[in-house]
């Protein structure tokens, strides 16, 4: 693609697989989970309702919710030039890593303030728990400027007001500025606008948008909307029942989607700006992942199965530069690999 | 690929087998029934398997199934009646004065009487068992009803029972009960005395003997001091759960479809909300044996017959001379039954919420052997 | 043009603040919003959270008992509507929700929640089973499902029960009050083509309430949007998206995320400030005048009516008088 010299890594995720066991059996939530974020860019994991991808983000930090558990895999971190495995790391160092250098945005963002406190204190507090500031008194200052940096209209007021007394759109505001004020390596934005008006949304993306240009930010943005990866991604992953099943660029994506889930899900959206007189669907739902699909979990599904689909699982197919498919389609038309970038 | 199949203890497989006779006994009068309700019939073993998961739960329930059942089948079983007196068996006095537990024929000893322990334990778990099957249902039923109708109609009508709710709550039912006793136990009496079938029925349903019935006056009268004062927890639970229950879609869409108040409140808000009524009440039933035993502690010194809270307050006067027998061992039987039926209550509010029931972690041997299969299936 | 099967005229409704005794304010959820549904279209309704789209469903099923105004359906008054009458009217108009994991009683299975409709308006009908199943492949689901409960579906399969069940009382009109936007992309689109197919077989009329956009236009013949409480443009579908008079309509279309990198990159954004302001006590003259980028002094204190400046098409606006 580009130089060279934007393209380093971040985080590397390798062979990752994460079960849940449940009473009802054990979950595969995800298996064989492999990807990288390059500095710089944004990252778009893109799926439906529980194809793991919000459990992919958690594995980040190694922050699975019980009955959950890493199975096995890898999730390099390149923390200054030196390769960690947060697998592997301590709760202590993890905790210097959470929130700091790899800082979240969750969904809802009244989840993600305490009523009981001031906004202000809020931050401040993320900020003193990682001794980024001295005290509280600095916090607030800090405060102030950053939720100037996110747009919020007299900050020096807003930083006194309970989260109560901010409408959704404002709230989501102080929620990224927590994630900033650590000046995080990786912003992890898990549907953040998925609570919000389409307007305040579009809103709220502008401003992550300008943000990332202007602090350089490294982003992962986790969405079920196929309209917000068009507007925000460089490169995006689709997830499928714990699989991915493809990884391109963007514009390669939409144009020259590969994988029939892919290339369903884009027909299935329906486009405002043009004109549709009939919406494709995928037929069937989302497979349970206490059983799999046996093969590929996606052949229920597709249109395109064979008897081969149903019983070896794909392998993952380069099928042009930075372009992946997990899919036995394209057996033969590209160059076999282990783990996509 | 690994496969998924519960190692089924020993308990599952007998949790099958009931089941399996349950609905073959159903199936003999509704043929259709096992078709049409599959999918309950696995619900319902999945309950069993985390019931079986649970200890605690498991404890629970074997204990407040045996007060249930010595509460049945304790005075059939008895070596004596309740008044049987060693002393004036065998005019052995000195023997059998308070003797300890263990003394020739009395297993748990005997009270200043010589009157035999055991039996009368036996005795007083019919009496307890009775009392609770007495107070639960009327106050459940009462508090119920009123707690669906505020809670589903709300504004005034709610505003309404609420408040006569909280009257009743504020009411120190001790109190209530005392007076109660003053006014009621002599014309109960009375009443059971002189009606040969209340007569026969009091000494059948408590299992004494006839000449004793109008002594259970006292105990009948503590049962309705316990009816005014059991429903209003049962109001403001069903109020609170109705409330909650109401504002699910289904609610509104039964209205959308022209359903009345009524068929709402029993075909979908009772149905929905009856889990958490279920727990309360199980863990009621340990409360009412343990404010039944106290009360009777409390009128125990005029009382002939053997009510726990009564044996305690009768043996509390030889504790001095050493019976410590006449204290603990009623004091041990309150507490393991009150004790079985709190913990199976807490176990069920596990079991019966869906949610909880599916996620309770699995066994952690099992997570091991999977994680290797894991390794295998990627290489 | 079709006649039509439902007229709302200044229909109108206030919620109290602070209880019933009490009241401390009114929230004015729908502010007097005339428009008609013909025979055999969809009408779309679209806005943002708190405009007062679902209220409006609601208010014309006889859910909620409007504050004034008038709902037609089928030449009689449904406010006035009681008792018999009104449980014909209920026959003949139903809804479908929005959280399909809500809107079925958990403890029911597929056959009773199917049946509830038909045992309530006592229809006679010869073999249950028989016709439960009937509905069932109808909306795409078969016999094997039959004697389920809710929570052995997904959401999608959940939509198709609730529409199986309204559809058991064969009804004229339906309400979608967002159908799904509980659900996920790949099946939204399958509940939406089962609702259209549904509509050309039976000849049904909907009004389509949801917050998408793209949803909306592929689902409707009109569109009606809203605003706080009030209809602020009202035009075909088509001639709605090719030109936008409104300036919210406006923002609202070039807010929505184009699922096309190309054509998000080349549209240009009209931007909106702020977000919607409370119902409560809503801005003077035209609700949206803090957010235009057009607003004037008239705007702050004159609310301009909805007005047909094309074919068709009505816009409440001062920027069109």
């Amino acid at each position: 693609m580009s130089s060279e010299a934007r393209r380093e890594p971040l985080i590397e995720v390798e062979n990752l697989y994460v079960y849940f066991y449940t009473y009802a059996g054990v979950v595969k939530a995800i298996e064989d989970v492999s990807f990288t974020i390059y500095k710089g860019e944004t990252f778009c994991l893109v799926g439906e309702t529980g194809c793991g991808k919000t459990v992919v983000s958690r594995t980040l930090t190694n922050i699975v919710p019980p009955p959950g558990r890493i199975v096995k895999g890898k999730v390099i971190y390149h923390r200054d030039g030196e390769e960690v495995n947060i697998i592997k790391l301590s709760e202590e160092e993890l905790r210097n890593i959470r929130g700091k250098e790899i800082a979240y945005i969750i969904q809802d963002p009244s989840a993600a303030l305490d009523p009981l406190y001031v906004v202000g204190y809020q931050i401040a507090e993320t900020m003193v728990d990682h001794g980024t500031v001295k005290d509280f008194k600095e916090g607030f200052g800090r405060a102030v400027r950053l939720l100037k940096e996110v747009l919020i209209p007299d900050p020096e007021r807003r930083v006194k007001a309970y989260p109560h007394e901010l409408s959704g759109g404002m709230r989501q505001r102080v929620v990224i500025s927590m994630g900033l004020s650590n000046e995080p390596k990786l912003l992890i934005a898990d549907e953040p606008t998925s609570y919000l008006d389409v307007t305040v949304q579009a809103q709220v993306l502008d401003l992550l948008r300008e943000l990332k240009g202007k602090k350089g930010l490294t982003v992962l943005l986790i969405t079920h909307d196929m309209g917000v990866v068009a507007e925000m991604c460089e490169r995006v992953a689709v997830l499928y029942a714990g699989n991915i099943v493809e990884v391109a660029p963007v514009d390669e994506l939409f144009k020259r989607p590969k994988h029939p889930y892919t290339v369903g899900l884009l027909r299935a959206v329906p486009n405002p700006l043009t004109e549709i007189e009939k919406l494709e669907s995928i037929p069937g739902t989302v497979p349970n992942l206490i059983k799999p699909p046996s093969g590929c979990r996606f052949h229920p599904r597709c249109p395109h199965a064979t008897e081969k689909c149903r019983r070896e699982k794909p392998p993952l197919i380069r099928v042009g530069p930075s372009h992946y498919v997990r899919c036995w389609l394209y057996a033969g038309k590209g160059e076999e690999v282990s783990r996509s970038e | 690929m690994a496969e998924e199949v519960y190692e089924k203890k020993i308990l599952d497989r007998f949790s099958d087998a009931l089941i399996a006779f349950l609905v073959k006994i159903i199936t003999l009068f509704r043929k259709d029934w096992y078709r049409r309700n599959r999918s309950r019939v696995e619900e319902w073993k999945l309950m069993l398997y985390a019931l079986n998961r649970s200890p605690i739960g498991i404890a629970g329930l074997v204990l407040g199934m045996s007060f249930i059942i010595v509460g049945i089948i304790g005075p059939i079983i008895a070596p004596h009646s309740y008044d049987f007196s060693f002393i004036m068996a065998t005019g052995q006095y000195k023997k059998y004065f308070l003797a300890p537990p263990g003394t020739g024929g009395a297993l748990l000893g005997t009270d200043d009487l010589g009157r035999d322990l055991l039996s009368q334990m036996l005795y007083g778990a019919r009496i307890s068992l009775v009392v609770t099957a007495l107070v639960l249902p009327v106050g459940i039923i009462i508090g119920i009803m009123l707690g669906l109708i505020a809670g589903y109609y709300g504004g005034i009508i709610d505003e309404f029972i609420m408040r006569v709710t909280d009257m009743f709550l504020a009411f120190p039912g001790l109190i209530l009960a005392l007076a109660l006793s003053a006014a009621l136990t002599d014309r109960m009496a009375l009443a059971i005395a002189n009606n040969p079938y209340l007569t026969g029925l009091v000494s059948f349903i408590f299992a004494v003997k006839p000449n004793d019935a109008l002594n259970m006056a006292q105990t009948l009268s503590i049962v309705v001091a316990l009816w005014i004062v059991w429903w209003p927890g049962y109001a403001r639970l069903t109020r609170g759960l109705t409330l909650q229950a109401k504002n699910n879609v289904y609610v509104e869409a039964a209205r959308a479809l022209s359903m009345s108040s009524v068929g709402i409140m029993t075909k979908h808000i009772l149905p929905n909300i009856l889990g958490s009524l279920l727990v309360l009440m199980t863990m009621d039933v340990g409360s009412v044996i343990l404010v039944e035993a106290g009360l009777s502690f409390l009128f125990g010194a005029q009382m002939k017959i053997p009510d726990w809270g009564a044996i305690v307050q009768h043996g509390s006067q030889y504790l001095v001379n050493g019976a410590w027998w006449l204290v603990m061992i009623p004091g041990l039987a309150i507490l393991v039954s009150v004790l079985g039926w709190n913990l199976f209550g807490d176990a069920l509010r596990d079991i019966l919420d869906p949610r909880t029931r599916r996620s309770i972690e699995f066994k952690v041997k099992k997570v091991k052997k999977t994680s290797e299969e894991a390794g295998e299936v990627s290489k | 043009m079709s006649e039509a099967l439902v007229r709302v005229d200044g229909l109108k409704k206030y919620f109290p603040v602070g209880g019933i005794i009490f009241t401390k304010g009114w929230v004015k959820a729908v502010d007097g919003v005339t428009f008609e549904i013909r025979k055999g279209e969809t009408l779309g309704l679209v806005g943002e959270s708190g405009c007062g789209k679902t209220t409006t469903g609601k208010l014309i099923l006889k859910l909620l008992k409007p504050t004034a105004g008038k709902i037609i359906f089928d030449g009689r008054d449904v406010t006035k509507l009681r008792g018999k009458a009104l449980k014909e009217f209920r026959r003949q108009a139903n809804i479908v929700f929005q959280d399909p994991y809500s809107s079925l009683d958990p403890r029911m299975t597929v056959f009773n929640i199917i049946m509830e409709p038909v045992r309530i308006h006592k229809i006679h009908v010869d073999d249950p089973e028989e016709f439960v199943i009937k509905l069932l492949y109808e909306v795409g689901l078969n016999e094997t499902h039959l004697y389920r409960y809710p929570h052995e579906f997904s959401g999608g399969q959940r939509q198709r029960i609730a529409i199986a069940r309204t559809l058991a009382l064969r009804p004229k009109f339906m309400v979608l009050d967002e159908p799904t936007s509980a659900l996920d992309v790949s099946v939204q689109a399958q509940i939406l083509n089962l609702l259209k197919d549904l509509q050309r077989r039976y000849g049904l009329t909907y009004l389509f309430i949801s917050h998408n956009l793209g949803v909306v236009k592929y689902m409707s013949n009109r569109i009606a949007v809203m605003y706080l409480g009030k209809l602020v443009e009202l035009a075909p579908a088509k001639e709605l998206f090719e030109n936008p008079m409104h300036p919210y309509t406006k923002a609202l279309l070039s807010s929505i995320p184009v699922p096309d990198p190309e054509l998000a990159r080349a549209k240009e954004r009209i931007k909106v400030t702020g977000e919607p302001p409370s119902p409560i006590n809503p801005p003077s003259g035209c609700r949206f005048h803090p957010r235009c980028p057009h607003a004037t002094e008239k705007c702050r204190h004159d609310e301009p009516a909805l007005k047909e400046v094309g074919k068709d098409h009505f816009v409440a606006c001062w920027l069109y008088a």
